[in-house]
């Protein structure tokens, strides 16, 4: 038995997307040449990037490729950081560690509010309002939380920075798969996203820098991507992005009521198992591809472990080059260090089935029952 | 219960005997689990944690012989129960043993339930000890390599944490482990063996024990004549017998550490090998942990510290916890050290050293 359920970390290639990389893989020219090879391999490239640009309601020149989601918010905080004068920048408690760990090294330079958060995981609107100041160059969100599925009120978000100078960031690496993603509806001045994270290789992000967005450069060598990101274009794999996020846009309704029922019945049959646990969050409000449970008989390191000898592929906070599980700061940020050494994730693609979720329900219940009859609970 | 249905989880370090402990058992049929235990948390001077070297040597070891391999942290733990202790030994002016508190609290207990709630039958290490398990119980032997045997440093075991425990290199002399190594190609086989306390590694002793504990420097007083033979660095960086680092000698004969005086904060030397103030004639000794049952007196052999030769003693029951260890002489049996107990190849026990004597009076080990 193998379930992988870890489709917030990372998703299989999806096949189709492959032998269409595959397809194209004659156009191999380098996109800055001025012959024709060049000119073929730049066209493929550019129409990539069109329909990116098309699906997130946005212009082509707005969108830049990266190599992956980390990078692009780096260019961000990094470019946005360095060009203005010890800037005030807001950002909150539960980012992604490409945010969280990249606004620490600005701490001695940039004044960094970090936003608290709900035990549902929500900001609170007011200590946005109560944070911003005329200083405030950059707000750095987190649209849909990658270890919880927390959805942050983005329409609320929009309205407190309208007025302001404020430049609006948005982490959309996992909103995109399950939520409307429109740079308009969100009025923001950059936003993010990861091809690996929609079944397309690693390797590719993707940045979208709103027309008139002052942006200090962090790769030099070269003026691709309008002098955004120097490097010779990745061809192939802009095309597999861009693949990737047609075939997220468009099958999301679809995929969305999938992944409800995943993530209901794992939480029915575990109620049913009598294996106690707790949600970490609103379940009703976040995104249906990822459920964070809170264990508390146990530690997280520990289930991990035993769910993989079962072969149930889970995550739970960051793993350390030791292989060691460090808590989840997020979960922490929403309730104590503790509740977060016991808590692990789940995350689903449209590919496993009810079947699946009951195994891991059994099998949640087998190691449970284990441990209180030897002792151990 | 056949090998193959039998689970055996392996406490993997990424060195060479584990690696080979590891192999040998799969070459049994076992069924073969490798965990790394990360149980301090430091970074060199290149800002690499200093545990990633070794995990990805356990990764490479775990893929060549094809098992699964995990990592568990218990950072916590071993501060809250060997660390910790390993300062409180040293205010106290002893010289403590954190090898045998993390035997027994971190290695056979933390990780050895992490094991069980795995599903193991039974952990095993690359220790150099035999234990044997048969229809009278358990039993601990050293291991057959009298220059590695272990055993002094899991002498606190108990029969129930031995009764869980496998040690597949017991049998083996260390050369024949490397060669072992080297005969399945082991990624660690050439691996160099790590030296010292695992938490301080190759750094300074001093300068690592000052980042904890204030050093607190005072005179060093010839025990003998009371002449002042100069300033000692802080009571806590010497240990009884001590010859080097004293700094003092070139009037005849080197010096040695035979006392200390925690509340006039005076460090007690005395001259040339041999001292009488070195010498003792029995100890006492808590923290008892008899493998097997014992009687109230018995005759046996004894270690007072690690590769030392075994000394004829007598051991005889004083206390809840507590035993009386007499022999005939022995120099520097330093408090904080264990005295571990054997019958021929036998470990019956060990003990930590509180109190020593000459001829029933107390040593200025400790004033």
């Amino acid at each position: 038995m193998s379930i992988y359920v870890d489709y917030a970390a990372t998703t299989p290639i999806d096949e189709e997307i492959l032998k269409s990389m595959l397809n194209s893989a004659d156009k191999f020219g380098n996109p800055s040449s001025i012959h024709r090879i060049g000119k073929e391999a730049k066209a493929f490239y550019e129409a990539s990037r069109k329909n990116i640009a098309k699906r997130l309601n946005a212009h082509p020149d707005e969108i830049v490729f990266t190599g992956s989601a980390t990078e692009a918010n780096n260019m961000v905080i990094r470019g946005t950081a360095d060009y203005y004068e010890r800037p005030h920048i807001i950002t909150t408690a539960v980012e992604h560690a490409s945010v969280k760990e990249t606004y620490q090294d600005f701490e001695d330079t940039c004044d960094v509010t970090y936003l608290s958060v709900d035990k549902d995981g929500r900001i609170d609107i007011d200590e946005l309002k109560d944070a911003l100041t005329e200083e405030t160059k950059l707000v750095s969100i987190i649209m849909v939380n990658n270890e919880t599925g927390t959805v942050q009120p983005m329409a609320d978000i929009k309205e407190v920075l309208k007025d302001s100078g404020a430049l609006l960031h948005i982490d959309a690496v996992q909103a995109f798969k399950q939520l409307p993603v429109d740079t308009e509806t969100l009025n923001c001045d950059f936003l993010t996203l990861s091809g690996h994270k929609l079944h397309a290789p690693k390797g590719i992000g993707v940045l979208y820098v709103r027309r008139n967005t002052h942006l200090k450069r962090l790769i030099t060598g070269g003026s691709q991507e309008r002098e955004r990101r120097a490097g010779t274009e990745n061809t192939l794999y802009a095309y597999a992005m861009m693949k990737a996020v047609e075939k997220a846009d468009e099958n999301r309704e679809e995929n969305t009521k999938v992944l409800r029922s995943l993530k209901e019945t794992l939480l029915k049959e575990l109620e049913q198992q009598e294996v106690p646990f707790e949600v970490n969050g609103d379940v009703t409000t976040q995104t249906n591809h990822i459920v964070n449970l809170y264990f508390p008989w146990t530690t997280s390191e520990y289930l991990l472990t035993a769910l993989d000898m079962a072969g149930i592929y889970a995550s739970g906070g960051s793993a350390c080059n030791a292989g060691t599980v460090q808590p989840s700061h997020v979960i922490e940020a929403m309730y104590n260090e503790d509740r977060a050494r016991s808590s692990i994730r789940f995350s689903f693609g449209e590919q496993l089935t009810e079947d699946d979720m009951k195994y891991i329900a059994e099998k949640l219940k087998t190691i449970y029952t284990k441990l209180g009859k030897n002792g151990f609970i | 219960m056949t090998n193959k249905d039998t689970t055996v989880v392996v406490g993997m370090s990424g060195g060479v005997d584990s690696s080979v402990t590891a192999k040998l058992l799969l070459e049994e049929g076992y069924n073969v689990v490798g965990i790394f235990m990360k149980n301090w948390d430091d970074t060199d001077e290149f800002g690499v944690c200093t545990a990633t070297n070794d995990y990805e040597d356990v990764r490479l070891v775990a893929e060549e012989i094809g098992i699964p391999y995990y990592s568990v942290n218990f950072e916590k733990e071993y501060h809250d129960r060997v660390f910790q202790y390993f300062l409180d030994e040293y205010k106290k002016g002893r010289t403590p043993n954190p090898d045998v508190m993390c035997n027994k609290e971190i290695k056979f207990k933390a990780f050895l339930d992490h094991a069980m709630k795995l599903g193991a039958d039974y952990v095993a290490t690359g220790h150099y000890a035999r234990v044997i398990h048969d229809d009278d119980g358990v039993t601990m032997l050293r291991g057959v390599d009298n220059n590695k045997d272990q055993t002094y440093f899991l002498n606190q075991l108990t029969t129930e944490q031995l009764s869980k425990v496998l040690f597949p290199l017991g049998h083996l002399e260390k050369p024949e482990v490397r060669e072992l190594a080297h005969k399945y190609d082991l990624a660690t086989k050439d691996k160099k063996d790590s030296t010292g306390i695992c938490f301080i590694g190759e750094r300074d002793f001093k300068e690592f024990l000052s980042n904890y504990l204030p050093a607190n420097p005072g005179r060093m007083i010839n025990m003998d004549t009371g002449v002042d033979k100069g300033k000692h660095d802080g009571l806590m960086y010497y240990t009884i017998g001590q010859r080097q680092g004293l700094g003092i000698g070139g009037d005849g004969g080197p010096y040695f550490v035979a006392g200390k005086n925690l509340e006039t904060n005076e460090l007690y030397v005395v001259q040339g090998d041999n001292h009488e103030a070195l010498i003792s004639t029995s100890l006492l000794a808590s923290d008892v942990n008899f493998i097997n049952p014992a009687a109230d007196t018995f005759e046996c052999t004894a270690k007072f510290r690690y590769r030392q030769k075994d000394v004829p003693v007598t051991v005889k029951v004083t206390g809840d916890d507590q035993i009386e260890v007499s022999y005939e002489s022995a120099s520097a049996v330093t408090p904080g050290q264990a005295v571990v107990l054997y019958d021929g190849d036998k470990v019956i026990g060990g003990a930590t050293i509180d109190k020593v004597f000459r001829n029933g009076e107390a040593l200025e080990y400790l004033a």
